[in-house]
Order: structure tokens, then sequence, then C-alpha cells
């Protein structure tokens, strides 16, 4: 008997259409976009700065602009969201075993947690 | 509670001999809430339709060989039980699987990428029986456990957007394998299986999209391993780079 496997062909374009867990990986994924974003605006501050006083001025002023505080605002938004999807599975990647038993799971994130307030406060008082 | 409720079961048929490609067939299947979809199936084998093709062999989540979309979700279909559902249930194969008939998939792929990353004890060195056992302690075994439970069901293969993207993709069972005896204190051939798992068809391939651990049905939480396994490859990519005089 000759066989004749049937392939189910997958979509290569709305693939993570298909299941709810797939939309959520596609948002956290999406996120970077955001990130990308902040980061090109960091680098535009570095250049402007570089051409002097004036220019990174103006560069603060558009800076301020409804469109300036909103790209920051999603990037913000964007980099909590992943962040915090990372910390959710810190204890599945880093798993600590301490003799027999293994270092309960909210522990591991409770200390990243813990190290991002630590160090954004930092951050926070050395900008004031 | 025996209570009887008729079921729609929809299942996707396809015979290689005769059809061109998969369609739907539905049965009415009178249903005890205890069951599991695998009862049903069963149901329809011996009282409506003995043409009806599928996998199963235990009947008590052991053996690994009756996973198929239960109402498009990788399931295993003696773990599914009937009161969880409504009174229509579709079935259809494995996604990502090549269908050979009905619901039985066509599996070479992951049996060869399993046998790929060495599943076995390869140990440190070679010693007479005479000798004596390999000793571990509990914490030693502890370690791995977890990854021992995994009955090669595949549902986290149908689960995997990935693997159905790309198929060259090792995938989570095969990783968490080797990862399974890279992290025995027994084992000496980890070398071996970073070059099978540690490459881009092996655990980089990996997006961590985290639904093959969502669907395990053993817990073996391959989406963990595969996220140990890039730490540690990273860590010897490092070490390999800017510390060559460190021994791995
Ligand atoms: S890891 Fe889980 S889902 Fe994947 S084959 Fe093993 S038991 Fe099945
Ligand atoms: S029949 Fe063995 S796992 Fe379901």
């Amino acid at each position: 008997m000759s066989r004749k496997p049937y392939i189910r062909e997958v979509s290569k374009t709305s693939w993570f259409l298909s299941q709810p867990r797939y939309k959520r990986y596609m948002a956290r994924e999406v996120t970077c976009i955001f990130i990308f974003a902040f980061t090109f605006l960091l680098i535009c501050a570095l250049g402007s700065l570089g051409k002097g006083p004036e220019a990174f001025q103006s560069f603060l002023h558009a800076l301020r602009s409804p469109l300036g505080v909103l790209l920051n605002l999603a990037a913000l938004v964007a980099a909590i969201y992943h962040s915090m999807s990372w910390f959710d599975v810190t204890p599945q990647a880093m798993p600590i075993q301490r003799g027999e038993e293994f270092v309960p799971g909210n522990v591991i994130v409770g200390a990243h947690y813990g190290a991002w307030a630590v160090v954004s406060l930092i951050i926070l008082i050395w900008g004031i | 509670m025996s209570e009887e409720r008729q079921i729609q079961l929809e299942v996707l048929r396809y015979n290689p001999e005769t059809d061109s490609q998969p369609r739907y067939q539905t049965y009415t299947v009178p249903c005890v809430n205890e069951w599991v979809v695998l009862d049903a199936l069963n149901y329809v084998k011996e009282n409506l339709d003995p043409t009806l093709s599928y996998r199963w062999s235990c009947h008590m989540a052991v053996c690994g060989s009756c996973g198929y979309m239960i109402n498009g979700e990788p399931k295993l279909g003696c773990k599914a039980f009937i009161h969880e559902y409504g009174d229509h249930i579709r079935v259809e194969p494995l996604a990502n699987f090549p269908i050979e008939r009905d619901l039985v998939t066509v599996v070479e792929d992951f049996i060869a990428k399993l046998a790929s990353v060495k599943p076995y004890l390869i140990p440190k060195e070679d010693k007479p029986i005479s000798a004596g056992e390999f000793r571990q302690t509990p914490a030693e075994l502890k370690k791995y456990k977890q990854y021992t439970l995994c009955i090669n069901c595949m549902l986290c293969y149908a689960a995997c957007p990935q693997y159905g993207l790309v198929p060259e993709f090792l995938g989570p069972a095969a990783i968490s394998m080797a990862h399974r005896y890279n992290q025995d204190s027994r084992d000496g051939g980890r070398d071996q299986r970073q070059e099978v798992i540690a490459t881009d068809e092996g655990v980089w391939e990996c997006s961590f999209v985290g639904a093959c651990s969502e669907v395990c049905p053993k817990h073996v939480d391959p989406a963990g391993a595969l996220q140990q396994v890039k730490v540690a490859s990273t860590i010897d990519w490092y070490k390999e780079h800017l510390m060559p005089w460190v021994k791995k």
C-alpha cells in the first residue's frame, strides 16, 4: 500500500490569529517596535547634542510636542509590559536549586521586581 | 452520576486511497459524562464506523499515542473529559504533522529528531560492571526529574507555531530530553548534544511563545528547558570567545 500523507499548510502571514496565546505572544513581540523607536529617539538626542546647545534645545522642544509625549508614553508602556512578561517566566528560565528543593518561583520573580525598584529609585534620585 | 448525553462528534477524516483532501464527518454519540474523548472515538469505532483510524494504547496518559486536536487545542484523548466540553466536539489530527489517515499522523520527523539528541546516558568514563553502579543523590535526581516525565506525545509540537513554520526546528520535547540528560550528574555527553541543540535549527529557532508548556499534559515545561539551554549555551559562547583559558 502506498502512502500519501496530507500536509496542512500553515499561513506564513496570519498564523498568529488562530489562537489567543499566539496573539498574546505577538503583542509581546510588537513591543519591540516602540523600544526601537525610543532607542532611535535617544540616538537623535545624542546627534543634536553633538550639533550644539541650540540644536539640543530645539530637540527638547520637539520632545514636548504631543507626538513626542505620546511616543515616550507608548515606549514606557511597552517596556513595562515586556519586562513584566519576562519577570513572570524567570523561574522557568533560571531555576535555582538549594539542596534538594527548588527556590519557589515567586521568590525569584519578587527578587526581579525588587531589583527593578531599586535601580529605578537610584535613577530617579540621581536624576533630580 | 452516570448521566448520558448526546454528543455531536465531528472528526476530520482522510483516506489516502480515495481522498484528495481531508473532510469532516459527524457522528452522534451517546456519551456518559465520565467518558473521555477517546471513549467516544472507541464507541464510534465499535458501533458506528469501523473504518475510523486513530492511535491509542494505555488509556491512562502514559503511552503518549492519543494526541489529537480537540476543539483546536492539542490534548490527550484519554485525558480530555467529555464533561469539560459542550455538545459539539471537534477532533482533528495533531496540527503541524502530515496526516497519514484520519487521526493518525506521520511522526517519523519527531522520532528522528528525538534520536538525534542522543537521549540516553553517555557515561563520563567507561567502568566495568564490577565497579558497581553510578550513584546519585536525591538532589542530583531532583535536578532533572521533571524532564523524565515526558511521554513523547508531541502535543508540544502541535502547539508550537515555530515548528509549524520552520519544520527543521528540533522542537520542544527533543531539546528538553537533551536537557534532561545534560542535567544528569552521571552523564558526560553534553558536548555531543550541544552540537545538535545549540544551533540555528536547535534552541535558537525557539522564540519563546511558551505554548508547549501550556499544553504539556505531564508538566514537563519544555519552554523552561529551552530557555535554560539558551542561557547555558550563551555562557559557553562567552567562555569560549572571551576566556579561552577557562575550561568548560
Ligand atoms: S514535553 Fe510534554 S507535550 Fe511535549 S512530548 Fe513531552 S509530554 Fe508531550
Ligand atoms: S492512550 Fe496512552 S496516553 Fe492516551
